[in-house]
């Protein structure tokens, strides 16, 4: 017999199993709307130009492959902080944060989540807006952590219910952990206003609330990096040290090579010095040091100005094609006559859409028109093309008139 | 502080450095990374969860064999992990969780005497409450305390997991005869034990991959379900990319699978998908017999270098008639050699020497070179007949 008999088998992933039926259809006019990766206008993934410039200076410079420390790459780390908070970051220049490499965004929240748990005495608590990332649950809850929620995407308007997130997040019992997409919010594609970041702001200040901040799509959600890190700046400005989470993976398409970084704003220089080294005995027993790969193209491309300037303008290009094929679904829409607002589309931002379509809307779109996509009603907007737009859009009126 | 030859920074990290005291990327993988640069067709999408299908099928055919009957009855399963630390986590995980009933951190781990340091904080980050120590290291006989070892898997308690070093024990390099690995077999099996290999060395051990991976492949062949936390930082010299592999040999295919969904919810929570760079190069490497035999070649390169410093620095110790025996330098094997200085010598060896060791004695051999084997020989003379 074996030592495994009454192990259960894990659920299938929910996303995965659209990709998988997705790749059984025969059908030509087939649409994946599940892929949480971008793609350019022929559907295909895109290697930014900057990064194969960073890899051919990689490659000609023959460095040798000896471990990185464990908090990371310094060149990394220090480069995605400016990112992050800003050059004139006040918090920035006086060093009083600690950045550490991570395994692009959950590596990074999965080490905020631990230390959180071995430091963060005060609180089990971490609220997420519902919905959040579907992986933010069991991230937080593996860490020893629990899970609460507060009110954030309101499904008849498909959009942000401010007055109910302001009214949950007021009574959050202090000194809970509260999470924030800073920008881009997956799945929904909701953000809120910058006035209405800054009563939250206010809010969590009030409650002296721990901020956690997950940013997996800096750039990647207007085309401006300072505008998609502006809400993370504003907090910090408030005096509200946070925690925050950064991804490499969809600004700078460096999906498989895992380039993150995990950051802590802490009051001063001295005090960041002690976070770093209680990060770097949560980390070695993880994975001994992060992979350098990722991590070398994202430092090159952040510290050579032409490499900087060339991926401010591609991660422009990529936002820009992704809003343009949300105007371009909502007009076609329209072409076809239906008659439902569907404003939502080009309010909400990022790769992310929540249509507002019903499961059964959802099961039809997939049966009839082998269009996929999860359940809840989600598409990936990056796995739309000029090609295809029309068809989508075809598709939905068909199953929403 | 002396310049040139005599000044001696033997690595502290476990890394290979070549006869000119530099870090030395394979031959292959430089050729295997041009490869990958030039092919336009490969892009940076995430890959699946547990990792490159071609690396994790490679990577558990080198340590199990070709001829493996586990593969060959399809009961095995691999996850790509961030090196062997990486495996090693995902394996505990996954024991903490579904080993010896459902969440049971009373389980007993059993590390050995001495061992890597890492071993126990992974053991204790994954929940573990009660870990043990096994005994191995006999410091007056400079050897394997197998009958110590023996024992204490004799009083463990039923289910207990063993960490077991498959080759090149780190830190004291003695590993356990064929026989005495027999020996240890049995006594796990009778005993109910669970064998959870760390192999971070095959091939660079004794230069042979089958002969490093022979403990490994015996426990399987005796029926064993067993984890082996590979690594191929050592092997491949891919220290950075962060290039393992989590081997889960089980009864049959159904259990295996079991297993393999179990830790790929372990994964999603803490790397979501491992890195593909490194992975990439060691499945291109292993999948081309050309490739494979080159790189074979490469690591009998450094496994070689390694055992000629340890001929060369005991002969010269032998020569200078430092007092005490030294056929434990040769007889050790793999990266690390442990000297038998104590640790005041040791301080000797560091502040006055400038040559530094670990203060249990332990010596990174790939830090002597051509250059520097007589100073190094010379200085542990004059600690050993100086200091007691």
């Amino acid at each position: 017999s074996s030592w495994w008999s009454h192990v259960e088998m894990g659920p299938p992933d929910p996303i995965l199993g659209v990709t998988e039926a997705y790749k059984r259809d025969t059908n030509s006019k087939k649409m994946n709307l599940g892929v949480g990766a971008y793609r350019d206008d022929n559907g295909k993934p895109y290697v930014l130009s900057c990064v194969r410039k960073a890899e051919a200076m990689i490659a000609s410079k023959k460095m040798d492959k000896e471990y990185l420390p464990i908090g990371g790459l310094a060149d990394f780390t220090r480069a995605s902080a400016e990112l992050a908070l800003g050059e004139s970051s006040e918090a920035f220049k006086s060093g009083r944060y600690v950045t550490v490499q991570g395994i692009s965004g959950t590596g990074s929240l999965r080490i905020g989540a631990n230390f959180l748990q071995r430091f963060f005495k005060a609180s089990r608590d971490v609220y997420l807006p519902k919905p959040s990332w579907g992986n933010h649950t069991p991230i937080f809850r593996d860490a020893g952590l629990q899970l609460q929620a507060y009110r954030y995407y309101d499904p008849k308007t498909c959009s942000l219910d401010f007055s109910g997130a302001m009214d949950d997040i007021s009574k959050i019992p202090e000194k809970s952990i509260i999470l924030l997409h800073a920008c881009a919010h997956n799945p929904t594609g909701v953000d809120p206003r910058q006035e209405q970041w800054k009563e939250l702001a206010a809010t969590v200040k009030k409650r002296n609330l721990l901020v956690y901040f997950d940013m997996a799509y800096q750039g990647f959600a207007s085309g401006d990096i300072n505008r998609d890190a502006w809400a993370v700046r504003y907090f910090i400005d408030q005096g509200i040290n946070v925690l925050l989470s950064q991804s490499y993976a969809k600004n700078m398409g460096l999906y498989g090579e895992r380039a993150g970084a995990f950051t802590v704003i802490c009051s001063d220089a001295e005090e960041a010095k002690k976070v770093e080294s209680q990060l770097k005995i949560l980390i070695r027993p993880m994975y001994s040091n992060p992979p350098m790969n990722g991590a070398r193209i994202a430092s090159i491309i952040l510290n050579t100005p032409d490499l900087r300037k060339e991926w401010l303008t591609e991660v422009k290009g990529m936002a820009d094609r992704i809003i343009s094929m949300r105007t371009q679904l909502v007009a076609n829409l329209k072409k076809e006559g239906s008659s439902h607002n569907w404003q939502h589309i080009t309010d909400q931002i990022g790769m992310f859409c929540f249509t507002g379509l019903k499961p059964e809307q959802v099961e039809r779109l997939t049966k009839e028109f082998s269009i996929y996509m999860t359940k809840d009603g989600r598409i990936s907007v990056a796995g739309v093309t000029s090609g295809n737009v029309g068809y989508l859009a075809h598709a939905i009126h068909q199953v929403t008139k | 502080r002396p310049s040139g030859v005599e000044r001696t920074v033997l690595p502290r990290s476990a890394a290979y450095r070549t006869d000119e005291g530099q870090p030395w990327v394979l031959p292959v993988v430089k050729k295997v990374e041009q490869m990958i640069a030039n092919d336009n067709s490969l892009n940076h999408e995430y890959l699946p969860i547990l990792g490159l299908p071609e690396f994790r099928a490679n990577a558990s055919r080198i340590a199990l064999g070709d001829d493996s009957p586990a593969i060959k009855e399809n009961r095995i399963g691999s996850v790509q992990s961030l090196g062997g630390t990486g495996a090693l986590r995902i394996g505990a995980e996954f024991l903490r969780r579904w080993y010896n009933g459902n969440n049971n951190t009373a389980t007993p781990v059993y590390i050995s005497a001495p061992s890597w340091e890492n071993h126990n904080s992974v053991f204790v980050d994954a929940g573990f409450k009660d870990i043990r120590t096994y005994h191995y290291w006999d410091a007056a006989k400079r050897g394997l305390d197998l009958q110590g070892l023996l024992d204490d898997m004799e009083k463990a308690p039923e289910f207990s997991i063993f960490i077991l070093h498959a080759c090149a024990h780190n830190p004291t390099g003695t590993d356990p005869t064929p026989d005495q690995w027999k020996q240890i077999a049995a006594v796990m099996k009778r005993r109910f034990l669970f064998p959870f290999f760390d192999s971070a060395y095959q091939g660079f051990a004794s230069g042979s991959l089958d002969k490093d991976a022979w403990a490994v492949r015996y426990f399987v062949s005796e029926g064993f379900e067993l984890f082996c936390a590979q690594s191929f930082s050592k092997n491949f010299g891919l220290y950075n990319e962060r290039v393992g592999n989590l081997t889960v040999v089980g009864k049959d295919t159904d259990n295996v699978q079991r297993v393999l969904s179990q830790m790929e919810k372990i994964v999603r929570t803490t790397w979501s998908n491992p890195p593909s760079q490194g992975a990439r190069i060691v499945a291109t490497t292993l999948a081309s017999p050309q490739l494979f035999a080159e790189w074979k070649d490469n690591v009998k390169t450094m496994a070689d270098r390694v055992l000629l410093m340890r001929s060369e620095l005991r002969s010269r110790l032998e020569s200078l008639g430092t007092p005490g025996t030294w056929n434990h330098i040769t007889e050790q094997i793999g990266m690390f050699s442990f000297t038998g200085l104590n640790p005041k010598q040791v301080e000797y060896m560091v502040k006055e020497k400038h040559i530094y060791l670990m203060a249990s004695g332990r010596i990174n051999m790939c830090g002597l070179t051509t250059k520097n084997l007589d100073y190094v020989a010379k200085s542990i003379h004059e600690a050993v007949t100086k200091i007691q």
